[in-house]
């Protein structure tokens, strides 16, 4: 199977065509005319390498009303991912090489994209006994990031011993920032909005402080620490601070926490619960900053799918998380490439190549060269369209951008060398 | 005022006074023989509560039977929290029967507003308290118990000092007043441990003090907010003693009040812990007639909502 991709832009503006040929690219070249079983003329859309998404909830096993890794791979697909990485938080927990192995399996299966497991830093996600790290990442699966994320690793003794232990095979602890006592019962952000609507607070603070703690724990045992969804202005100044230091850490930012605010709150909608919450305007513009210069190494969705019926309720009953994978290089292009705080060079860092690189997923993130595999993302840069949650490849329906107009839009995918987002069409016969 | 009442938010000044101005209308036929209208005659009006909460149930089922509206108590024991019957089903069940209006009472905030909002039921939905956001009948009914002290030719509040003491962080009493009060014209003064008091407090229209005794003085008004027992297991203060001492409306602090100030609090009280029992039973508390003023103004809400045009008071046309 031979592709050839016709004026596509590179990242750096550089206009190109590309070929090719079953898992790899071919060539690259101002003007290729050699024959191929499929041309597509992309009148100087962007090709980026594809992109890896550090932080997606698939939800299987155990939750299969919400989302499958099959349905997950289409949404992914769609949202222009030949990369993700599977929470633990499922039902089984995924702290055992059994069921990273079951993840892993399923994502070949679907077919459409890499799905790595992440595994559970603790057993069952009760922070108390560290997990088969080791099992884990021997397995089939090669599980390199693990996370008890939807929970903090607040014992200060078993994070330090997670970071430390991990090291012997390159791994690297993905911690979900948040002290439990400053947070029980919390809601939504706490300040201003929160003050007016009676919900209980979810302060910065119980982010910061953990982020603090666990970057002195990372300098001390000189261990790999990666900060998931990264909300708080005062978070963005502690990485800054310790990656002047030398300390080894990475973070991330979601695509809800650079767009939305807690003024969303205020319709009391569940749709905009998520955890960590939306916070205020000065945080978003702080997270926006990090990660135009760089404190924030990537950005990773959360996509969090739940059924109807767990947000359908009341706001303090309702499920924490937002869909994300379908939308988030959309919000990126508007929230960040169209404002002018960066580069679509930079962009393809920060949603390609620096995520494969932490993970160290090899095979993506790679340079758009002759010899990389052909994972590749196609973006049409100035294409606007309204978010219409019902037109999802996931399962669920818990967009927080349904009707937002965004700018940017993935058209085509190919995940090594085969075409399985076609015109904005997922496909799912490739593998036939 | 739209079809709800779920925030004083929804309340222009024009529409919450007016509301004032109906109750005293209603107020003054309910003074007559006849205590009975017969304006909602054949309208159906739920007390959906979720909470448990008798005083303000029975509030309203007076305020709608004074109507003669038909009133039906549901009393919802499970809620979506306990995994009973959802929020959803209960209200497109009131859908279905045919209700008019729904009052509903919830431990959730917000619980009124997704009510209205959620497109499962056509009824007027009117908030009888949501978690710890908002009560907005109870600030009407405060309210109007100033304005009969303290009367004033535009029939609002303006140039009053009005004090609400405690448990501000969980009370959604204080919240519904804050924003009426101040809306009204009154200079609305918070007085709590700090602990109590909301992290962004510095964003509403309020001043805000830890020294009771130092704002005492110079009040009209003082509210006191009832403490919940369990707030001492959360470390927000140390002992009920302690809490009492600082900021408990004490015999020694009744007597430092102005002449003409009154005394408010929305019950039910805990005498001996933020009330003593004198200043309870002073002769410048209102607290009962709070409790007659709730049922005029639950009237006027019914009546506004369902029943049309406005009695006239006086003071709606001053706008």
């Amino acid at each position: 199977m031979r592709t050839l991709l016709k004026n596509a832009k590179l990242p750096n503006g550089e206009l190109v065509d590309i070929l090719i040929a079953d898992r790899l690219i071919a060539q690259v070249a101002p003007s290729i005319s050699e024959t191929a079983d499929r041309i597509i003329e992309l009148n100087a859309a962007y090709v980026l390498p594809g992109l890896v998404d550090l932080h997606t909830h698939l939800r299987e096993p155990g939750r299969e009303d919400a989302e499958t890794v099959a349905t997950g791979s289409r949404s992914a697909v769609k949202g222009g991912y030949t990369a993700v990485s599977a929470m633990a938080n499922t039902h089984p927990v995924a702290d055992t090489a059994g069921v990273v192995e079951q993840v892993f399996r399923l994502g070949q299966e679907a077919g459409l994209c890499d799905v790595f497991p992440i595994g559970a830093v603790t057993e069952g996600l009760n922070g108390e006994k560290l997990a088969e790290l080791g099992a884990m990442a021997e397995s089939v699966a090669r599980v390199r990031i693990f996370s008890d994320d939807g929970k903090c690793v607040h014992d200060p003794l078993v994070m330090r011993r997670a970071l430390e232990y991990v090291k012997s095979f390159n791994g690297i602890i993905a911690q979900h920032a948040q002290e439990p006592r400053l947070t029980e019962g919390a809601q939504m952000n706490e300040g201003s909005v929160s003050s007016v609507l009676g919900l209980t607070g979810w302060p910065a603070i119980a982010e910061e402080a953990i982020i603090a703690r666990d970057l002195l724990l990372a300098e001390h045992v000189q261990s790999r620490l990666h900060i998931c969804h990264l909300t708080t202005a005062g978070g963005v100044e502690l990485v800054r601070w310790a990656k002047s230091r030398g300390v080894q850490v990475t973070a991330e930012v979601t695509p809800h926490h650079l767009l939305l605010t807690d003024e969303s709150v205020r319709s009391y909608d569940p749709v905009f619960k998520v955890n960590p919450p939306l916070r205020s305007e000065r945080d978003v513009l702080a997270l926006r900053a990090g990660l135009a210069d760089g404190t924030i190494d990537v950005v990773a969705t959360d996509h969090a799918p739940h059924p109807t019926e767990d947000k359908e309720c009341e706001w303090q009953s309702a499920a924490f998380g937002m869909l994300g994978l379908e939308t988030a290089l959309s919000v990126v292009v508007t929230t960040m490439v169209k404002t002018g705080l960066m580069t679509w060079s930079q962009l393809a860092d920060r949603m390609s190549i620096s995520p494969a690189r932490i993970a160290g997923y090899n095979e993506h993130g790679q340079e758009i060269a002759e010899g990389s595999i052909a994972n590749l993302t196609v973006v049409d840069p100035d294409a606007t369209y309204r978010v219409d949650r019902s037109t999802s490849e996931s399962k669920s329906r818990n967009n927080p951008f349904h009707g937002l107009e965004l700018q940017g839009m993935v058209t085509h995918v190919l995940f090594a060398g085969k075409l399985v987002l076609d015109n904005g069409v997922v496909n799912a016969r490739v593998n036939d | 005022m739209n079809s709800h009442l779920l925030s004083i938010n929804d309340l222009s000044v024009v529409e919450a006074i007016a509301i004032l101005n109906t109750a005293e209308e209603l107020g003054k036929i309910s003074d007559g023989p006849m205590k009975k209208l017969p304006t909602l005659r054949g309208r159906t009006i739920v007390n959906l509560f979720f909470e448990d909460s008798t005083r303000t149930r029975i509030s309203f089922e007076t305020a709608a039977k004074r109507l003669s509206a038909d009133v039906i108590n549901f009393s919802a024991k499970g809620s979506s929290v306990s995994k009973g019957e959802s929020l959803k089903d209960t209200a497109q069940t009131l859908q279905a029967i045919g209700a008019d209006a729904v009052v509903i009472r919830h431990s959730a905030s917000g619980a009124a507003q997704r009510l209205a909002d959620s497109g499962w039921i056509s009824a007027a939905v009117i908030n009888a308290g949501d978690g710890t956001h908002e009560h907005p009948t109870q600030a009407l009914l405060d309210a109007l118990t100033i304005r009969q002290h303290f009367p004033n030719n535009g029939g609002d509040l303006s140039g009053l000092k009005i004090a609400i003491v405690g448990d501000v962080l969980h009370s959604r009493v204080a919240r519904s007043n804050v924003l009426l009060l101040t809306k009204l014209g009154a200079q609305v003064t918070l007085i709590a441990p700090p602990t109590l008091l909301p992290v962004g407090i510095e964003t509403w229209p309020v001043s805000y003090s830890f020294d009771l005794d130092q704002v005492l003085p110079e009040m009209d008004v003082v509210m006191m907010l009832r403490v919940q027992q369990e707030r001492m297991s959360n470390f927000f203060f140390p002992t009920a003693r302690e809490y009492s001492k600082s900021y408990g409306l004490t015999n020694a602090r009744l007597a430092c009040l102005k002449s003409t100030a009154i005394v408010m609090h929305p019950g039910p009280m805990n005498r001996g812990l933020e009330i003593s029992s004198e200043s309870a039973d002073a002769k410048n508390s209102v607290v009962l007639e709070q409790v007659a003023n709730g049922v005029l103004i639950r009237m006027a809400v019914l009546y506004t909502l369902l029943g049309g045009v406005p009695l006239q008071g006086g003071a709606e046309t001053k706008s």
